[in-house]
């Protein structure tokens, strides 16, 4: 297990020939084979040992781990655009809380007479409003069916106008970037105002049930968990493929020299919005996933900080890699619970130095490191596996692909 | 939508098929640039026959790139005409379609996909749909493997397949994009400059490949280096400040006393 992710690694940027691709199927399976087995574990634990027993995981744990897993999502969706085509999106967050919007719409309507005001046909903050019926578009919300459609529409669509005016008008860099910024600062202001029709500030809140399910239990709790588990093996799944087809080649050959793919034939601002596309709406489908296990949307989660800290997990986790996004997402939403129970007012001042600390001394992230963290574990067994592994060429290649690696950093 | 001169749509550019009745492929007709008031081309007129091989001589800051920028879509003229064969127009066209349509570049500074292997690089330069569910789905098939490999052994990087393009070497990466332009398969070559940074053996190997092309493919040549200009040119064309100054042979560019002034003169001098 071990070997076959520092295997891929090394030969990650240029994976070609068989050798690369064998090796990335592996890392696939490694990537899904531990997730899905944490998250076994985690159910387990949970379920079958009681509270006290020292191997006892708490409900509040369980929805904890289920948010960390959906900003792995989230981390997914960024380093598709950022670390694959170099679209550095600094407004993700629009997106994800899209997503949430859609879902909150949905758990709203589950509510029926249960509010505050105990209104049958109209949410609480409506209600209070004193208006007498829903606006047109909350039309629908209340089914299922329209609640997982909006969940990649929303997002979808936004990407996609975003994406046509910003790449077809030949955008890119910090122009896009601020952009990206300006759009969801954009989005914030707007559903900050109560006229929007979204609950306004206190936005959408108070959920009892999620398709007849109470959200209050602990058995919904896990199941939204196993299911947010379930979700990202496959859309890691997705993104492996996307990345290891030749889109994904095209979409690194549009990173690396956008206007020399032009002469080859191919359309970049195509490539773009197709894939800023499939990242938002991936994003989307974190927001819906993450809202329950929360019990809350607001404005607040189109903050631009949040977007940025969404490009971070990436940076930390390794830019570039799949697993290293997941790895960013939850080794730095695990610092944040952590940091913030001791001093949240510092958190900002340790993400920023994190960030500058990661861009100077791991500008591959954690995942660049893992190799050679994995060569030292390895020991003495490494040489011996090499030569199994590899035909007299690939020796020859993962030489030079190392040095490869070692300039391009 | 893109239409060719007559207005009737085109949907593919792919399936673009220039009109060469006249015998000519290439339609460069009056056409300046200017970049600032400064004028880059002048009034430039210059006409490809259907499966020449045609050199363009110059000297620095001619316009010979940016007559190829004007072709290739990269830069677009103030006024004139620019087309592909008879019909298509291409100035209605951008970078993408041009390419798709047939009309293949290889640049002045070597430029390939750094990043991808030197195999990843023919592959994505093979002639086919560009579009993006192609891409998603598509699967090297047997005869575009063999044609892989087949460039592979022409532009002499086999050992090489696997290595990330930017290791290679300065003539090796020309070669590279030698080896891109011919997966393509276009009508039309642009060739910037191809054998700078190549040793003497390599040189003369490209020279061979492109001679080898003319016939099959219009081949248009842009090179500073005279000796290989002479082995293998059939008609040289030379640009000065934006036009042409004279087209012939080699012998006839030579004796002509206005290019002995501007241009060979300073070279022998
Ligand atoms: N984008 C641009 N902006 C401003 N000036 C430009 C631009 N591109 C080219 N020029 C100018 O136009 C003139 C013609 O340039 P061009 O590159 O076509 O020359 P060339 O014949 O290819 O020269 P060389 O042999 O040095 O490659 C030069 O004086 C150059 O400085
Ligand atoms: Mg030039």
């Amino acid at each position: 297990m071990t070997s076959s992710i520092s295997t891929n690694s090394s030969t990650k940027e240029t994976s070609t020939g068989l050798m690369a691709k064998l090796s990335g199927l592996r890392n696939l399976h490694v990537v899904i084979g531990i997730l899905l087995l944490a998250t076994f574990y985690v159910s387990v634990c949970n379920l079958a040992f009681a509270e006290g027993s020292a191997l006892h995981v708490s409900d509040y744990t369980v929805s904890l781990f289920g948010k960390y897993l959906c900003y792995a999502l989230l981390a997914l969706a960024v380093d598709l655009v950022w670390g694959y085509c170099g679209i550095l999106s600094l407004g993700h967050g629009a997106f994800f809380t899209l997503g949430g919007y859609a879902m909150g719409m949905y758990l709203m309507r589950q509510i029926g007479d249960r509010g505050v005001y105990g209104n049958p046909d109209l949410p609480d903050f409506m209600v209070f409003l004193n208006w007498t019926e829903m606006p047109w578009y909350w039309a629908g919300s209340d089914s299922v069916l329209w609640m997982v459609a909006m969940v990649f529409i929303g997002p979808g669509i936004l990407a996609y106008v975003f994406g046509m005016l910003a790449f077809r008008s030949r955008v890119s860099g910090v122009y896009l970037s601020i952009m990206t910024q300006a759009v969801t600062y954009a989005l914030m202001l707007a559903f900050f105002r109560n006229e929007m029709g979204f609950g306004g500030n206190n936005g959408l809140t108070d959920f009892k049930e999620i398709m007849g399910f109470s959200l209050q239990s602990p058995s919904t709790k896990l199941g939204l968990f196993i299911i947010t588990a379930l979700v990202l093996a496959v859309a890691y799944v997705v993104c492996h493929y996307i990345v290891n087809s030749k889109m994904g080649r095209v979409v690194t050959a549009i990173r690396d020299a956008e206007n020399r793919v032009r002469f080859v034939g191919y359309k970049p601002e195509d490539y773009k919005v197709w894939i800023y596309v499939v990242s938002a709406m991936i994003a989307g489908l974190a927001g819906a996933l993450y809202v329950p296990q929360v019990g809350i949307i607001n404005p607040g989660e189109f903050s631009p900080l949040n977007s940025i800290e969404m490009v971070i997990w990436v940076a930390v986790g390794g830019r570039n890699s799949l697993y290293g996004a997941l790895i960013g997402a939850i080794v730095v939403s695990y610092a944040k619970t952590r940091f913030t129970a001791i001093m949240p007012e510092a958190w900002l001042f340790a993400l920023g130095g994190l960030f500058v600390l990661v861009t100077l001394l791991l500008p591959k992230g954690i995942a660049g490191m893992l190799p050679g963290i994995m060569d030292k574990l390895k020991g003495k067994n490494a040489p011996e596996e090499e030569a199994t592994a590899s035909e007299p060429s690939a020796t020859d290649n993962s030489a030079t692909e190392n040095k490869g690696s070692e300039v391009k950093s | 939508m893109i239409v060719d001169k007559t207005g009737t749509p085109i949907t593919e550019t792919e399936n673009i098929q220039p009109d060469t009745r006249h015998g000519v492929i290439l339609y460069v007709e009056d056409v300046s640039v200017s970049f600032d008031g400064f004028k880059a081309l002048n009034d430039m007129n210059l006409y490809i026959n259907d499966g020449e091989l045609r050199c363009l001589i110059g000297a620095n800051g001619a316009g010979k790139t940016t007559l190829m920028d004007v072709i290739t879509g990269k830069t677009r003229p103030d006024t004139g005409k620019v087309s592909f064969g008879q019909q298509v127009d291409l100035l209605q066209l951008d970078e993408a379609e041009i390419a798709n349509a047939g009309i293949g570049r290889k640049f002045q500074k070597p430029t390939v996909f750094e990043q991808l292997s030197v195999f990843e690089n023919i592959e994505l330069s093979l002639k086919g749909n560009k579009g993006i569910w192609a891409s998603l789905f598509h699967k090297l098939n047997g005869e575009q493997n063999d044609r892989i490999a087949e460039i592979l052994h022409t532009i002499n990087l086999i050992q090489e397949r696997n290595y990330p393009a930017g290791r290679l070497s300065h003539g090796q990466k020309q070669w590279l994009e030698i080896g891109m332009l011919l997966a393509a398969k276009p009508r039309v070559l642009l060739v910037d400059e191809p054998v700078a940074g190549m040793t003497g053996q390599e040189t003369e190997r490209t020279a061979e490949l492109l001679t080898s092309l003319a016939g099959e493919h219009s081949v248009v040549v842009v090179e500073h280096d005279m000796a290989f200009v002479r082995s293998i040119a059939r008609t040289v064309t030379v640009l000065h400040q934006g036009s042409v100054l004279a087209e012939g042979t080699m012998s006839e560019i030579q004796s002509n006393p206005e290019v002995i002034q501007v241009y060979l003169g300073e070279e022998q001098g």
